[in-house]
């Protein structure tokens, strides 16, 4: 069997992280092992969600992004923007004045991610008509995608085929500045992304078709780089570009609820991955009252919880309904309507979504059972504590990494006492073991480590 | 492989946790998606049919290369009448029940409808004991 590569956005800077085990207790689907004193991400079973990097109390967990500078390799530079970016910014700050400060930043042209919300509302809408697997499920939110592909394989027929707005307003500005005869290759589209599981779903694509996307910007870089300039420049000067408005429907779009307000039937919106999670398990068992429409989102508030925003989620949830309030009546110059003959298929929908389940044991079924069979007499022996001080977020995935040939039953500190005690383990092997798992000198005194008396200095 | 699991009568906030660690499970081994859902529904059913009509019960399931066999085994009011029961829409259900959505008479036949095999016993006044057989 081919192994697919799965690109991850999330990364550990070793030089950072210290070892501990907040992020491998927080992660939903057992993710993170630690070793030789670092966090180690499996790829298999990430999701993208962005949970550790929230969890990380030393701020070694970063989301990867391309360089600034890589934007000027185009002529066109557009950054496309999603609304949660000016949600952030307080409301005495116009949206023009945001967008014509993006342009001195270097953009030649700022698009909204949210644009074509109408068109895929209504594509949405007679899916929920025709699909007869119930609930039909968003495509939103990547990491809710990659969530059932490797925890909820069964459920992979319930996700709609229609593109995130994302993906879709992207395919049609690309045509829209090609149509005004900009040549493809000056067009280079950036992505400024509120989370991580939009970046891994972006540089995920591309094996057989184009890269629609050219780059992604990190939101919290961009948002750093352009308040400065804001806090430091003299209004009179600017000036103010006229903008496509979006729809009152469409700002809010990436917020909870944003997509179930609108579409037609039965809808209901989960928020926040444990949420998420524990309402996938529902709906495989089945014990789910009929509905149509599922909109399921990894973060708290939608888009307005990533990890990659700046301002209180709950506070950025309010400025949107505000923009949005002010906004609503107003009608964007660009109407996609127009340009309905430069929108083909492809452009709105998505290529299959496939299996990759990475929670079982093993493949071949009777290897699977011999293996849970060790588990469960392995479970015998392990205290249940589930104190991650092996490396392994709890008893359980201790068990099975054990089964998988990845740890040792010694690696459990409780069971090193019981061995120590009937001398099947020398307390210097002990700390070998415990070294290997934590790093060298993980236990000797440190006074510079976080919460001790001399931190920072 | 054999998995023990007790179910409580009357306690809907837990029905279904046997079916959760069953599904949990299956996943693990690698069963085929398709029927990890089948079994898990008709297990989900049977383990509610204990919740909601016998005072405590138990479920045994067996695991083997061949198969998944479950005994739901209750201490309860027993069924009469099997073969009516196994009627679409047949329900003994109190209003009390219905109230919560259970009790709409489509339990048995959803069942039978995804297991390879369903056999059952009763004895009124003394329990009910299920058996459902999956084929893998």
């Amino acid at each position: 069997m081919s192994k697919q590569q799965i690109y991850h956005a999330l990364k550990v800077d070793n030089n950072i992280c210290y070892g501990c085990t907040h992020c491998m207790s927080v992660c939903p689907t057992d993710a993170i092992r630690i070793n030789e004193g670092k966090a180690l991400i499996l790829k298999k079973r990430c999701v993208d969600c962005g949970e550790c990097l929230k969890a990380c109390p030393v701020d070694a967990i970063y989301v990867e992004q391309d360089d600034w500078d890589n934007i000027f390799d185009y002529e066109c530079r557009v950054a496309l923007v999603p609304a949660v970016f000016t949600g952030q910014f307080p409301t005495s700050i116009s949206e023009e004045e945001i967008f014509s400060m993006m342009k001195e930043l270097g953009f030649t042209h700022v698009f909204q991610a949210e644009f074509m919300v109408d068109v895929l509302n209504e594509l949405l809408d007679g899916q929920i008509q025709r699909k007869p697997e119930k609930p039909l499920i968003s495509t939103f939110c990547p990491s809710v995608v990659r969530l059932i592909q490797v925890k909820f394989p069964s459920l992979i027929d319930h996700i709609a085929s229609v593109k995130p707005p994302v993906d879709a307003s992207t395919a049609f500005y690309r045509k829209l500045l090609a149509a005004q005869g900009i040549p493809e290759k000056q067009i280079g589209i950036f992505y400024i992304t509120p989370c991580a599981a939009k970046i891994a779903a972006i540089k995920g694509i591309g094996k057989d078709g184009e890269a629609v996307i050219n780059g992604v910007i990190n939101m919290s870089y961009l948002y750093n780089k352009l308040y400065t300039r804001i806090k430091n420049s003299k209004k009179e000067m600017r000036q103010l570009p006229v903008l496509p408005h979006l729809s009152s429907k469409a700002i809010q779009w990436s917020l909870t609820r944003g997509e179930a307000d609108n579409m037609k039937g039965n809808c209901l919106a989960v928020d926040e991955i444990h949420n998420v999670i524990e309402f996938l398990e529902h709906l495989e068992d089945e014990d789910i009252p009929k509905v149509d429409f599922l909109e399921l989102r990894a973060c708290d508030q939608g888009c307005a919880g990533g990890v990659l925003l700046h301002g209180n989620r709950f506070l950025t949830v309010e400025r949107m309904k505000r923009r949005a309030k002010q906004l609503g009546s107003e009608n964007g110059h660009v109407n996609w309507k127009d340009h309905k003959d430069i929108i083909e298929d492809k452009d709105l929908f998505i290529s299959k979504v496939n299996p990759l389940p990475a929670m079982t044991l093993d493949e071949d079924f009777a290897e699977a059972l011999k293996k849970m069979e060790r588990i469960r007499n392995l479970m015998c022996y392990l205290p249940g504590i589930d104190c991650g001080a092996c490396g392994s977020p709890n008893c359980q995935a201790l068990a099975e990494d054990i089964v998988q040939g990845k740890a040792n039953l010694s690696n459990c500190v409780f069971l090193q006492r019981m061995m120590e005690k009937s001398n099947k383990l020398s307390s210097e092997h002990a700390i070998r073991i415990i070294e290997k798992t934590w790093g060298k000198d993980r236990l000797s005194k440190d006074c510079k480590k976080l919460g001790a008396k001399n931190e920072g200095m | 492989m054999e998995f023990i699991y007790e179910v409580e009568g009357g306690n809907f906030i837990k029905a279904g946790n046997a079916s959760s660690a069953v599904k949990k499970t299956l996943k693990q081994l690698n069963v085929d998606p398709k029927i990890v859902k089948r079994t898990v529904v008709a297990l989900y059913e049977a383990e509610v049919n204990i919740v909601a009509h016998a005072y405590r019960g138990s479920i045994t399931v067996n695991i083997n290369a061949r198969s998944i066999r479950i005994i739901l085994d209750d201490d309860g009011p027993g069924i009469p009448d099997i073969e009516l029961a196994m009627r679409q829409g047949y329900s003994t259900a109190s209003p009390k029940v219905r109230e919560m959505g259970f009790g709409a008479g489509m339990g048995l036949p959803n069942i039978k409808k995804n297991v390879d095999e369903l056999n059952m016993s009763s004895i009124v006044n003394k329990g009910t004991k299920v058996e459902m057989i999956t084929y893998l």
